[in-house]
């Protein structure tokens, strides 16, 4: 369309206006003139939006710092910035704490990972049998208003302590509302493209595969990301419970033993780290979802 | 032209059932198509015409009487026959080529023979450099002649066309009878239009049913003369027999209106 635009103008304009060129000229100029003065609005607003985050930040950590130092709250509860930044120093220098970060990681990617796919299967069953769904509607409302952290304990027995348990209860955070959410998307969906497909003569097979299921796309990579941040929950919780290793088996060690350092240090890894992987994944829907885009 | 029955109902009745009861929607509807033929079904709301429409394309079985395809009782959708849709409801996430092509890849007859067809159908319908395009990339108009596209793509014998034009701009809807008018010509298919545009129905058809309604029956038929129905549309539009014809189905709707308002309204 633009393209068009900025050639058609050229051809059209030009032959009729006498000295046409230099009007042209003089109003690309103008035009990107104006381009130009927007452009460096926004890029002000932007450094000032940036500039006031970074003096948040510098004014929480300096008053925590200082509060810690001079002993106007109490350093062994609530430590301070530098002596945390020298723990995590230790612990990475020393290599101590990277079994800890990869042990969590990996639960939280097996955990969203996974209850993104089996959500989404199960959703597909429940669209495939109606009768299911009808079926199974009471169960997952009870389900999914439950606390599913409380089955904690029962994954524990019945899994043994460990990897597999914590998966588990990680999987009973995500899997129930990743079903209803995808369910949901896939009964939205507009009746006018199924009947198109239908039209055709095409098979409940080939319903799913060319409407309900790309159509619902954005909608199940946007559970993904919503996934990750309820992964940590599960996994955190999980950790607490029975792990030998992670970052939640950091933070309730370091409780136990009064070391309240290790529990905020541990605290700020997971913080970085869940950012950056809720980073990669919303990079990742940008990039799957690039050209999609609904009317 | 030898005269030779296309499409046939015999007797065709349909009751939709839902929650709040049994509703007849249509009863005893008989009528016959010959090859090449363009009927327009027009009639108030709540007469039918969509059900018909549903009934012919194979949808749902009606509940009584019977659809005849070439002598034969439809039983489901098939790729003989091909349906248009109001809006155009084109995949975004297929490319111009991919939706006009879904009926094919629908079929398994997606081969390069199949693919090239699609693609002179693209041409001649005026959009030869937008097979890679996406749908949202194009206007209203261009879109629905993507769906004209993917409706002939898979050449059907018999087009039904459920208000193609009716949410398109006036200027792009009388350009789009037109191509559509003069294509369907072309390669001599049947087309049942169902429309709320009277003067649509005249310039476009070779004959017009008027439907009324509670339940939906067929009430009357006009032919239209040769003058006006092999004209294209937009010229039909000016010839000088058109406004009669218009008025005549226009006094023929007025007339069940004052018969029959007294149910009240039912979904089509």
């Amino acid at each position: 369309m633009d393209d068009r635009n900025k050639s058609g103008k050229h051809e059209e304009v030009s032959p009729v206006i006498p000295g046409g060129i230099n009007m042209e000229e003089g109003r690309r100029f103008w035009l990107s003139e104006l381009h130009n003065r927007f452009k460096q609005q926004k890029r002000k607003v932007t450094a000032a939006v940036i500039s006031t985050q970074a003096v948040l930040l510098l004014i929480f950590v300096g008053l925590w710092e200082a509060a810690g130092r001079n002993d106007w709250i109490d350093p062994l509860l609530f430590s301070y910035p530098s002596k945390m930044l020298m723990q995590l120093w230790r612990t990475m220098a020393d290599g101590s704490i990277w079994p800890h970060v990869g042990m969590t990681v990996t639960e939280t990617i097996v955990g969203f990972v996974l209850g993104t796919l089996i959500g989404t299967a199960l959703a597909a069953a429940l669209w495939w049998f109606p009768f299911l769904s009808r079926v199974f509607d009471p169960y997952l409302v009870v389900l999914n208003s439950m606390p599913k952290v409380a089955l904690g304990p029962i994954f524990i027995v019945g899994l043994g302590p460990g990897f597999m348990s914590i998966v588990a209860i990680t999987l009973s955070v995500t899997v129930i509302i990743t079903t209803l959410n995808i369910y949901n998307r896939f009964r939205e969906i507009d009746t006018g493209y199924i009947k198109v497909v239908r039209l055709f003569g095409a098979s409940r097979l080939q319903l799913f595969k060319l409407v309900i299921l790309p159509a619902s796309f954005p909608v199940i990579i946007s559970t993904l990301k919503v996934n990750v941040g309820l992964a940590w929950i599960g996994v955190i919780v999980g950790e607490f419970l029975v792990a030998k290793l992670g970052l939640g088996y950091l933070i309730i060690y370091g409780f136990q033993v009064f070391n309240f350092t290790l529990v905020l240090s541990s605290l700020i890894v997971i913080a970085v780290v869940a950012t950056i992987m809720y980073q990669l994944v919303a990079a990742l829907e940008r990039k799957l979802t690039a050209g999609w885009r609904e009317r | 032209m030898k005269q030779e029955t296309v499409l046939e109902l015999r007797q065709l009745t349909h009751v939709y059932v839902n929650d709040k009861g049994a509703s007849l929607a249509i009863e005893h509807i008989n009528l016959k198509v010959e090859r090449g033929e363009f009927v327009s079904l027009v009639g108030p709301s709540g007469c039918g015409k969509t059900t018909v429409l549903s009934l012919l394309a194979g949808l749902f079985p009606p509940t009584k009487g019977q659809v005849l395809l070439n002598g034969d009782q439809v039983s489901g959708p098939s790729s003989k026959v091909g349906y248009m849709l109001q809006q155009d409801y084109l995949f975004p996430w297929r490319s111009i080529k991919e939706n006009a092509a879904i009926g094919l890849e629908i079929n398994d007859r997606k081969t390069e023979k199949g693919l090239q067809y699609v693609d002179e159908l693209l041409e001649e319908l005026g959009l030869p450099d937008s097979a890679r395009k996406y749908p949202q990339e194009l206007s209203g108009g261009m879109r629905q002649r993507v769906a004209l596209a993917r409706t002939l793509a898979t050449e059907p014998e018999v087009l039904l066309l459920d208000e193609p034009f009716s949410a398109l701009d006036l200027h792009i809807k009388l350009q789009l009878e037109d191509l559509v008018h003069q294509t369907l010509k072309r390669l001599g298919k049947t087309a049942v239009l169902v429309t709320h545009d009277l003067a649509e129905a005249v310039a476009m058809s070779d004959r017009v049913i008027v439907l009324g309604r509670n339940p939906g029956y067929i009430r009357s038929e006009l032919a239209i003369p040769d003058e006006i129905r092999l004209a294209s549309p937009m010229t039909a539009r000016k010839l000088s027999g058109f406004q009669g014809l218009f008025e005549r189905l226009w006094t023929e709707l007025d007339r069940d209106d004052n018969e029959g308002g007294s149910t009240g309204g039912r979904s089509q």
